[in-house]
């Protein structure tokens, strides 16, 4: 192994460092290129729309393509372009807020179960392993059918169900780590349980965690979708693509257009994510599968 | 003129680096192995001969190829040969025993398929035959009941045991070639002692040539009718076992042996200063040019080849051979005998302490009441002097480590207590210590990748006691964190350095300035050098040294290494199955009257030294639980008187030279019967 | 051993309990109660009273579990909140229909799962597996809604090769609902089959790469005999708690799916009944997924245990 001497790094530097790693892949660059793309796009869409999204107009219901309507237009006559690049925009908020919450209550009980073990860790993995027994479709069905499906109930709602799977991950990072000798040395100098937490503990489980949280957002997005496909998410006339290919769905043998446009958005956006995760594990270091000379 | 077997011609193995360069970790690799010989492999981690190892199995590690040169087995090049080819010869003429067996053997089939296995693809044995083989080969290698042992797991198996079917596996095929890997590192003393006899006898009886990898020179002094030193990729030294151990003529096989503690030279090493060059570092000159004190410009321009010394049967790599051939060799000139202050008022005091070891969750409080009367650790008194080094020495389930834990409240204790300086008494559970004796007491551990956190650099590190105990903050710190690393002969270049990017002597030293830097009365050392390079325990033992007469520290040394524990320790306190057999002055320990464990452990040392054969003198067995009555040693004792010992504690009884024993026996009986052995 | 089973077994009614505790309570908790949602705008009066005396919610919340669960557990998951239907009639054909499906899924997805994540392992970093990698991954990313959407699109309308929705009605035959099942299939296990066979390769990369498969190698054993004797059940042994856990997604991918192809299972049952605010027929629902949930990652690791010899020996000796 050649031990390179590097200079000691603050944080905007290693994220550089990271992306970096993570654009030297194809795989990762391009990931990376996607999921850019999009949040430029989910930002600034709103600049450039060339016809508002809510317009009916059923004169113009389901023309095909035209270089007046570059995607055609749905039922009810309105610009599938615009509604299109418009689609991803509550996806992306309601998703990535989700993940954050999911990573910070998933990542934090993880890692208590992990440090208090005993009664208390095997009674409270047993209530997640019950949770995680739901089929998520049922319960989130459930929750927002009686809440509503405004964005402040969906965020905290896809972020509590998203996050139980991190509890485990966290979890078992910290299993790894307290069982270092570092972690002995600490409580042996006599640091206080915060201070070992948060400065020895918490560095070493954090990449872990952040993975994972990372690999979740596109599930997270998965099911979002899933849930205004169902009618369940996002409330008309907002576009979003769930809901799109769920109306254009039955006009789907003489009006495609309606359908792919949202598809291919999705799609996109959601293996954009995917690479980005998979690139970010292997810039942390965290695979499975790397096998390095010597 | 015996058969050359194997015969390895300008082998260069490597990869491609990042930036596309070629990097070697075998460079210009040449020698032969011959028919009946056992030649052992010598070097430090890097120095590639694991690599080598492989390659004489044709067996290139992914990643890794060949950049020139040939292995030939017999007249086929091994490293040009087809898998279909290579099957043939692996297993049947060319056999491996690796490392790590517990590792190496397939977990979910039974030990008698695996060797069956080999039988299967090596013989052309019937069944039946086949399994008679197999009792007659797992008897060979000395494993009780074959019937059964053929039909358990390799997790059920100990480490001793998982290697001798390792043994057995590869004698399957009745290979003309065995290569070992680092067979009996990890195990215990006594248990390397038998293996290796075990390996010796199987060499005379079958003929079998074998090529012993180690870094272990006490080991390869024990197997070996002749010896090739690596170093960075080459080979440095090449001959026969007695020449090369008694009259080194390449600097860095001397110096080696000069950094060994030994039992016949007891005293503190003279260490070798640096580490070995990363592969691809050194573009010019020789690879040790570094490190050597015979070198000159000429050695730094210039690369040395292997030479051949006629009268000595030896190849050399070096342009000074000649100086040193000449040099003086009595090892006594480079080892120092250790002068420790010791101040006769006492640190610590352990009396009477048990203790019940059992897993404790982090955090969680262990439960007052312990059902157990057969503890871990029983009956413990000892006092500890200010400013002496005190040595546990014991095999794997001796109890020293639990001690260690419990002198630091990292495990409670279930009877007795821990007086520290004289009276105050320290209480079982660390959260309840003061702060003043949580500084007093630090800990050093084994293995430095586990004992440094990886996100942290070097200055965090450090600053961590620091600012706990001294409150220590901004420039202030900083300047004290650089007059730590100091001590420890660190620059200020290492402040900004993570543990991945040290070398292991490197983090160990952090870990001792990190210990230092709580200006402590008592540290524990717990087996800090086993997971060292052979070079740099000494040095890590000789900074610890220095740092003891510099602050008249007290240091508790765990370690399983007698000689290492001869060098460095004032007293030594032998333990078995957590109780203690002996304690005393290390310079009577080792001498009679002993302690029978005393005696068995000291028959077992391997000197680098092919004329010293260890004496084993008790069997290899690994005992669960200590005994619940009598003396701890029953099991294993070769002096057993009887009954007695099975019922009764065995007293303590003291000798002349001021150690005591606990044992039966009377002492001037012991004495006479252990010298006429 | 006998022990460890019980202890497992244990562990799952446990596991349920919590869950009829979680459907229960989540449902109290929540604004509103059956009869108000139920009623909506004659929520008041005596429509209400006779509502919640149907419902038996005039009673405190904890009889009421208690007669729930006893229920339950007898098998009579009650009435709907019309009070009209009996649950058991409804849901019964409706489980079949969904179990099919799902077994259907599994006993395809599987064989194929671990067939392709052993190809793509061996062969790494080859041909074989990038291409194979490259559609798993993609098969991964995309929704069940996506793909049986695009089925329906590409394999009904555009190629006309087989019907796009189910029209058959709950009480169908299995014979008749087999042509209706291929689409809806295949939409389930593109995904599944993904997921598992990522986990397989890389579960056999890694033990691929361990000591001891270097000591066979070294001891000469043959390429193949090698990957069957002692890389595939070390490496499979762990690949089953994934395929539990797939197992358990598919129950979730169920329902989206049965909605975009009309299929009558419980998936067209969870939406409506949610719709319809019938929370009985939910809190139902809740129990036999989370039932079938439990009972495969039962079996799972019961299946784990008999097989790892590590554990099997460990048993022994005590």
């Amino acid at each position: 192994m050649i031990i390179k001497y590097e200079k000691q790094k603050n944080t905007f530097q290693k994220i550089y460092e990271v992306i970096k790693t993570m654009a030297s892949k194809p795989s990762g660059l391009i990931g990376l290129i996607i999921l850019s793309f999009h949040v430029l796009l989910a930002i600034t869409s709103p600049l450039y729309v060339p016809y508002d999204y809510k317009a009916i107009d059923p004169t113009l219901m389901l023309n095909p393509p035209s270089s007046e309507f570059w995607f055609g237009t749905d039922s009810l006559g309105r610009d599938v372009f615009t509604r299109t690049i418009l689609g991803g925009r509550t996806a992306l908020t309601v998703t990535f807020f989700g993940s954050l919450i999911a990573l910070l209550w998933g990542g934090s009980l993880g890692i208590f179960c992990g440090l208090v073990g005993g009664k208390i860790d095997d009674i409270v993995m047993r209530i997640i392993d019950a949770f995680l027994s739901i089929p998520w479709i049922l319960a989130m069905l459930l929750i927002v059918s009686l809440l509503g499906t405004t964005t402040l109930v969906l965020i905290p709602a896809l972020g509590f169900f998203y996050g139980k799977g991190i509890v485990r991950v966290a979890r078992a990072a910290t299993h790894d780590v307290i069982a270092k000798d570092f972690i002995v040395s600490a409580r042996a100098r006599g640091h206080s349980n915060l201070s070992i937490i948060w400065n020895e503990i918490l560095p070493n489980v954090r990449d872990a965690i952040m993975v994972e949280g990372a690999m979740r957002w596109s599930w997270m997005l998965l099911g979002f979708s899933s849930l205004s496909f169902l009618g369940f998410g996002v409330s008309p006339p907002t576009p979003d693509w769930g809901l799109m290919i769920s109306n254009a769905r039955g006009l789907m043998s003489f009006a495609y257009w309606a359908v792919l446009a949202p598809i291919f958005g999705l799609s996109s956006l959601i293996i954009g994510i995917n690479l980005t995760a998979d690139a970010f594990a292997k810039a942390l270091g965290i695979d499975r599968s790397t096998k390095a000379p010597v | 003129m015996k058969n050359a077997v194997q015969k390895i011609n300008n082998l260069t193995i490597g990869f491609q680096s990042q930036k596309g360069e070629q990097i070697s970790i075998l460079k210009n690799i040449s020698t032969s192995i011959n028919q009946g010989e056992t030649v052992g492999i010598v070097g430090e981690s890097g120095s590639g001969k694991s690599t080598l190892a492989l390659a004489m199995m044709g067996y290139v590690k992914q990643g890794l190829f060949t950049i020139s040169g040939e292995c030939m087995f017999h007249s086929n090049n091994l490293l040009e040969m087809s898998n279909k080819e290579l099957e043939n010869i692996r297993g049947r003429k060319i056999a491996m025993i690796p490392q790590n067996a517990g590792q190496s053997l397939t977990p979910n089939l039974k030990i008698g398929y695996q060797i069956d296995e080999a039988l299967r693809l090596h013989t052309d044995l019937k069944q039946s035959e086949r399994d008679e083989k197999i009792s007659e080969l797992l008897n060979k290698v000395r494993l009780p009941s074959p019937e059964t042992m053929a039909q358990r797991y390799p997790h059920e198996l100990s480490g001793g045991q998982q290697q001798r079917v390792a043994v057995a596996m590869a004698l399957a095929g009745s290979p003309e070639l065995l290569l070992l890997d680092e067979p009996t590192t990890g195990l215990d003393v006594t248990t390397q002692a038998h293996v290796l006899e075990l390996l010796n006898l199987i060499a005379k009886d079958t003929g079998t040539s074998m090529v012993y990898v180690s870094h272990d020179l006490g080991a390869i002094a024990q197997v070996s009718d002749r010896v090739i030193v690596m170093y960075s990729g080459e080979i440095v030294l090449d001959g026969p076992v007695r020449s090369i151990l008694k009259n080194p003529i390449h600097p860095y096989t001397f110096g080696l042996l000069k950094s060994i503690p030994k039992l016949t030279s007891p005293g503190l090493p003279n260490s070798m200063s640096g580490s070995q060059p990363q592969p691809g570092s050194i573009k010019n000159g020789c690879s040790f040019y570094e490190r050597c004190e015979f070198a000159d410009d000429n050695c730094k321009a210039n690369s040395p080849i292997l030479e051949f010394i006629e009268n000595l049967n030896t190849s050399v790599r070096c342009f000074k051979h000649n100086e040193l051939l000449n040099l003086n060799k009595s090892d006594s000139q480079y080892v120092k005998s250790i002068k420790n202050k010791i101040l006769k008022n006492e640190i610590l005091d352990l009396s009477n302490v048990s203790i019940s070891y059992a897993k404790q969750k982090f955090l969680e409080q262990l439960l007052n009441k312990i059902n157990d009367d057969n503890p871990t650790v029983k009956d413990i008194n000892i006092n500890i002097d200010k400013g002496e080094t005190l040595a546990l020495v014991g095999e794997s389930g001796s109890g020293k480590s639990t001690i260690l834990k419990s002198i630091a409240g990292l495990l409670k204790t279930k009877d007795g207590n821990i007086k520290f300086d004289k009276d105050k008494i320290l209480s079982n559970d660390l959260r309840q210590r003061d702060s003043t004796f949580l500084r007093a007491i630090q800990l050093i551990f084994q293995n430095p990748d586990e004992s440094l956190n990886p996100n942290h650099t070097v200055e965090e590190i450090i600053s961590q006691p620091l600012r706990l105990y001294f409150g220590l903050k901004g420039q202030d710190l900083k300047e004290k964190i650089i007059e730590v690393l100091d001590k420890v002969r660190l620059g200020e270049f290492y402040l900004t350095r993570y543990p991945r990017q040290l070398s292991g002597g490197e983090k160990q030293r952090v870990a001792v300035a990190r210990a230092f830097a709580a200006k402590p009365d008592i540290i524990l050392c717990d087996e800090v050098t086993s997971a060292l390079d052979v070079s740099v325990q000494a040095a890590v033992l000789n900074l610890l040294q220095e740092l003891k007469e510099d602050f008249g520290t007290t240091y508790i040394f765990v370690s399983h290494d007698l000689a290492v524990v001869r060098a460095i320790s004032d007293r030594v306190a032998v333990l078995y199955q957590g109780r203690l057999c002996e304690i005393g002055p290390s310079k009577n320990v080792y001498k009679f009257p002993s302690h029978p464990y005393t005696e068995v452990l000291l028959g077992a040392v391997l000197e680098p030294d092919p004329d010293i054969k260890p004496k084993l003198v008790a069997e290899d067995i690994v005992e669960e639980k200590p005994p619940e009555n009598g003396c701890s040693f029953q099991g294993r004792c070769p002096r057993i008187l009887g009954d007695i010992c099975k019922n009764e504690v065995p007293p303590w009884q003291t000798c002349e030279n001021g150690n005591s024993i606990r044992c039966h026996i009377k002492m001037d009986d012991l004495k006479s019967q252990q010298i006429s052995n | 051993m006998f022990f460890l089973v019980i202890k497992r077994i244990l562990l799952g009614l446990i596991t349920l309990f919590i869950v009829s505790l979680i459907t229960f309570a989540g449902v109290e908790v929540l604004p509103g109660d059956a009869c108000t949602t139920y009623l909506e705008r004659q929520a008041f009066g005596a429509a209400l009273e006779a509502c919640y005396e149907r419902l038996g919610l005039n009673v405190p919340a904890y009889e009421r579990y208690i007669s729930w669960a006893w229920g339950v557990l007898q098998g009579d998951f009650g009435y709907s909140l019309s009070g009209e239907m009996k649950i058991n009639e409804v849901l019964g054909p409706k489980v079949k229909n969904s179990l099919v499906l799902a077994s259907a899924s599994i006993l395809i997805g599987i064989p194929i799962a671990l067939l392709l994540g052993i190809i793509t392992a061996l062969w790494r970093d080859k041909l074989p597996d990038i291409i194979i990698s490259t559609v798993t991954i993609f098969s991964m990313t995309i929704p069940e809604f996506i793909s049986a959407t695009l089925l329906i699109l590409v394999v009904a309308i555009w190629l006309e090769w087989l019907p796009g929705i189910v029209i058959v009605p709950t009480e169908a035959s299995l014979s008749e609902l087999l042509p209706n099942i291929i689409l809806p299939v295949i939409a389930i296990s593109m995904i599944m089959t993904a997921h598992m066979a990522r986990m397989v390769r890389s579960s056999v990369i890694q033990v691929m790469a361990s000591d001891y498969v270097q000591m066979a190698i070294l001891k000469g054993v043959p390429y193949w005999k090698m990957v069957f004797k002692h890389v595939l059940p070390n490496a499979l042994l762990p690949a089953i708690n994934v395929v539990a856990l797939t197992i358990a997604w598919l129950l979730g991918g169920v329902v989206v799916t049965e909605v975009v192809f009309n299929y009558p299972g419980l998936g067209r049952l969870v939406i409506e009944s949610i719709s319809n605010r019938d929370l009985p027929v939910v809190q139902a629902l809740a129990i036999i997924l989370a039932s079938i949930y439990v009972g495969i990652n039962l079996i799972a690791d019961l299946t784990t245990l008999m097989l790892n010899p590590r554990l099997k020996s460990l048993q022994i000796k005590k």
